[in-house]
């Protein structure tokens, strides 16, 4: 099959053929073509079918036309020049980079723009006199690089980032390479003229430079180590804490009191490792966003209908927010609804899955209510508001407590858990230590409590947590599973029970298996229906229509369609119907179909008023659920939360082991309260969801994955995103991560013996500065190797299967 | 042998000199990005031999 030089998809019915080329469809062909007449055409030269196929726009960028909605969205805006940054999800080669940085080709107007690649932005420098921001998005539509504009970058202007960390690390770092210089000359004890005349020069310059490291780049461990002492926890902060106070108060009074040439060394080199582990836990996906709410998924704008005093019916663009009871609003084809209303003209068929999780679209009629969170499918409708955005349905599950307090339950880390038994062990080794030298040798008593305390800082312990996840999270980054932050990794291995939400979850999002039962069809019905469903926009018409052979399209003489029962069409007086079996019969109030097939989705044929049979529509799950499932229930409990109706229980039961729980009818609050219900047994609960239906219950849940076929767009808030093709990983995913947790066990001990030689050394008395200044780095070094090392064989070993 | 007085002088000026310059580059979102550059640069000699074939129309 031939593949489209634009966008690599395969040309399926029609292929377009221009310039020696093929094409899927007319708009990468106009894409070419924009970027062929501007000298544009390398784009194709840096990668093979780099392109994506524009989608139809009409209308949907229509609110920047208000200036007050557009002017929010310029980060800059002085005369005739604005600038603009937009997110642009479909950012993913280089030739995007390329294309998108060379705009002006395309439009003199725009002064310069610059792709940030890792956060799929571009940021737009143009004249605002020629263009206006629509423009420029629709510059960007119309090469196929459509900007995701939300309600979520509406009102907070980009807040500066956190580059605190990074100043640290830097100073500390600064300071450790210069203290190292400057206390090598005295490591050798060499009792030389010049030496002795200018060791306290370089003494006062090490403590100098170790005076930013102590005040500055560790005090996060100080504020966090008395938040722990105030609550009471003895959390791994503490020791660090001492030891690095320890440190500095010793070298001080070591220079001072010119015994010898302290610690500076170890202190910075304590610092700067410890900061380094912070650093690399840090994984950021910064494309990604897990604090999504209901925000990201509206619109920002919609259309008004205005009734001036003239009767002269105006449109306007009114952002959401303004929106108030009573105004007129208009949907279009494929837009949100974003407040609860009632239906004034148009037909309504309306998706609710990403509020209930129900795949089907329910059908509406003028004068019936719709929820916010739907997605009109059909044409365009018109509503009246019946309550503004803040209170409607959907909006109202966001003000529940679960969305409200940030901080759950501390979660004890593993590294917490031994520090505490950690901490009491080291004190109590310094002060027996102490009292033992005290009545043998007084005058060494001090010196052998503070070298405890110093050579028993945690620095290794502290850091295998850190880098062992850090790499983990790396490695699931790799794996398209991409979560939030580390210690997610390390409850992820806590879990007992997991909790799959079933449509979009389980199931593919889009599609369907059709199966026929009943008198099967001749081929001149096929041949009628199939050209009836083709004029139908009913969403079960087109998914039928998409499975049924190609026939000849036969003209049809009559058709009707009456929303939310089915369609009729007659061709040289053969007449066939399909939709609801009430429609199809006629025998409205027997409506035998229920009995039939309960509450599944089905549509009914009938021939020359002869009732045929029906297709059933199942919803087609991911093939490897049976695999997934079997290996989960090994270990854990699994079920399965679907807001759906219990038609799938059947096909569900055959895929999943035997042990699996099955709950139906779960409304997005049940699915919360659920969570809550398995918590309160004190189990660990991992719910794995997608839509805005399972946002409660995966914000409740200790971890809550959402699973997304596209990363880039939709997804409720969360600990992590698993994109959708690797869905078969999950075992494997958290195999990786038991296997962490071991790992930093593992180190514990190793970083426990590196302790005992240090402590050895110490409560001896013998602990010089150069014994330290080896032992700390060499632990920290072997443990930062260990893990790392460690952690790459597993997870080539679990993952690369 | 005081000469050492200004010879380290000179090098911890230097050195904090660097240090600040690391600061700024940080401040100023030098490494906020560190993966488009690393494709931009490649595709400065296409550009000028597109600017070339432009020119002459020009």
């Amino acid at each position: 099959m031939e593949t489209c030089f634009h966008c690599g998809d395969p040309c399926l019915d029609n292929v377009i053929a221009h310039q020696q080329k093929n094409f899927c469809c007319h708009g990468c062909k106009t894409v070419f073509d924009i970027l062929n007449d501007n000298d544009l055409s390398y784009y194709y030269d840096l990668e093979q079918t780099p392109g994506i196929s524009p989608l139809q726009i009409e209308g949907k960028f229509d609110f920047l036309d208000n200036k007050e909605i557009a002017t929010k969205f310029l980060e800059f805006d002085e005369q005739n020049t604005q600038i603009a940054s937009f997110l642009i999800p479909s950012i993913h080669c280089s030739s995007c980079i390329w294309v998108l940085e060379n705009l002006n080709k395309l439009n003199s107007n725009i002064k310069t723009s610059q792709v940030n690649f890792p956060e799929k932005t571009v940021r737009i420098t143009f004249d605002s006199d020629v263009l206006d921001l629509k423009k420029v998005v629709l510059l960007l539509c119309k090469i196929g690089y459509e900007p995701y504009i939300s309600l979520e970058n509406f009102n907070a202007k980009s807040s500066a980032k956190d580059y605190s960390l990074i100043y640290k690390l830097g100073v500390a770092g600064f300071a450790f390479g210069n203290i190292m210089f400057l206390s090598f000359p005295e490591y050798f004890e060499v009792t030389e003229f010049w030496l002795e005349k200018f060791k306290h020069v370089f003494r006062w310059l090490m403590f100098a430079f170790s005076l930013p490291v102590v005040f500055y780049s560790s005090r996060d461990y100080f504020v966090s180590a008395i938040k722990g002492l105030r609550s009471k926890i003895l959390n791994i902060n503490i020791p660090i804490a001492l030891g690095i106070s320890v440190l500095f108060i010793r070298s001080t009074l070591e220079i001072v009191m010119d015994w010898g040439t302290g610690f500076f060394d170890s202190l910075s080199g304590l610092v700067f490792f410890l900061l380094l582990g912070k650093f690399f836990q840090q994984k950021t996906y910064s494309f990604l966003s897990f604090e999504r709410d209901y925000k990201s998924y509206f619109p920002i704008a919609i259309t008004r209908i205005i009734n001036s005093a003239t009767a002269k019916k105006t449109e306007e663009q009114t952002p959401v927010y303004e929106l108030k009871k009573g105004d007129r609003i208009i949907i279009r084809n494929s837009e949100l609804i974003p407040v609860d209303a009632i239906l004034l003209k148009g037909n309504g068929l309306i998706d609710y899955s990403f509020v209930t999780g129900e795949a089907i679209p329910v059908t509406k009629i003028s004068g019936d209510k719709v929820f916010a969170g739907g997605k009109q499918q059909a044409g365009i409708i018109e509503l009246k508001v019946l309550k503004p955005v803040e209170l409607s349905y959907l909006t109202q599950l966001w003000s529940k407590d679960v969305f409200n307090n940030q901080q759950q339950t501390p979660f004890e880390t593993i590294t917490d858990s031994i520090s505490k038994r950690f901490t009491v062990g080291i004190l109590s080794i310094a002060f027996l230590a102490c009292i033992f030298w005290l009545v043998y040798d007084p005058s060494k008593a001090l010196n052998v409590f503070t070298a405890v305390l110093i050579v028993a800082c945690p620095c290794a312990i502290a850091l295998a947590a850190p880098f062992t996840l850090g790499n983990l999270l790396r490695f699931f980054g790799k794996e398209k599973y991409y979560l939030k932050e580390a210690n997610v990794l390390e409850k992820m291995a806590l879990v007992d029970t997991v909790v799959f939400d079933k449509t979009g979850t389980l199931t593919h999002n889009h599609n369907n298996i059709i199966t026929y039962e009943g008198i099967p069809l001749t081929a001149d019905e096929e041949q009628l229906l199939y050209s009836t469903l083709r004029v139908s926009n009913h969403p079960l018409s087109r998914s039928l229509y998409a499975i049924l052979e190609k026939n000849n399209i036969s003209t049809l003489d009559d058709f009707s369609e009456r929303i939310g029962e089915g369609v009729k069409a007659t061709a040289s007086s053969h007449t066939i119907k399909a939709g609801s079996y009430a429609f199809v019969t006629k025998e409205e109030i027997l409506a035998k179909s229920n009995e039939k097939s309960p509450s599944k989705t089905t549509v009914h044929i009938s021939s020359n008023n002869h009732y045929k049979g029906f297709y059933v529509f199942h919803n087609e799950y991911r093939k490897e659920i049976t695999e997934v499932f079997k290996s989960l229930s090994q270990t854990k409990e699994v079920m399965v939360l679907s807001g759906d109706n219990a038609g799938e229980k059947s096909t569900l039961e055959k895929l999943v082991p035997t042990n699996t729980k099955l709950f139906f009818n779960q409304k997005p609050e049940d699915k919360l309260n659920f969570i809550k219900k398995l918590q309160a047994q004190g189990k660990n609960v991992m719910m794995i969801g997608d839509g805005l239906n399972d946002a409660g219950a995966i914000k409740q849940s200790d971890i809550g994955i959402a699973i997304s076929e596209n990363v880039n767009v939709f997804s409720p808030a969360c600990d992590g995103i698993l994109d959708a093709s690797k869905f078969k990983n999950i075992p494997q995913f958290f195999k990786l991560s038991n296997k962490g947790t071991q790992i930093i066990k593992w180190s514990f001990i190793l970083s426990l013996f590196y302790n005992l030689i240090g402590l050895s050394f110490a409560v001896t008395g013998h602990l010089k500065p150069i014994v330290a200044a080896i032992l700390m780095p060499l632990s920290s070094i072997s443990i930062v190797v260990f893990t790392t090392l460690s952690t790459y064989y597993f997870g080539n070993k679990i993952l690369k299967k | 042998m005081s000469i050492i007085y200004m010879l380290l002088a000179i090098s911890i000026v230097v050195a904090i000199v660097f240090f600040i310059a690391f600061i700024i580059s940080v401040k100023n979102g030098q490494y906020d990005d560190i993966y488009t550059p690393s494709i931009r640069m490649l595709f400065e000699d296409e550009l000028s031999k597109d600017d070339d074939n432009i020119n002459p129309k020009n």
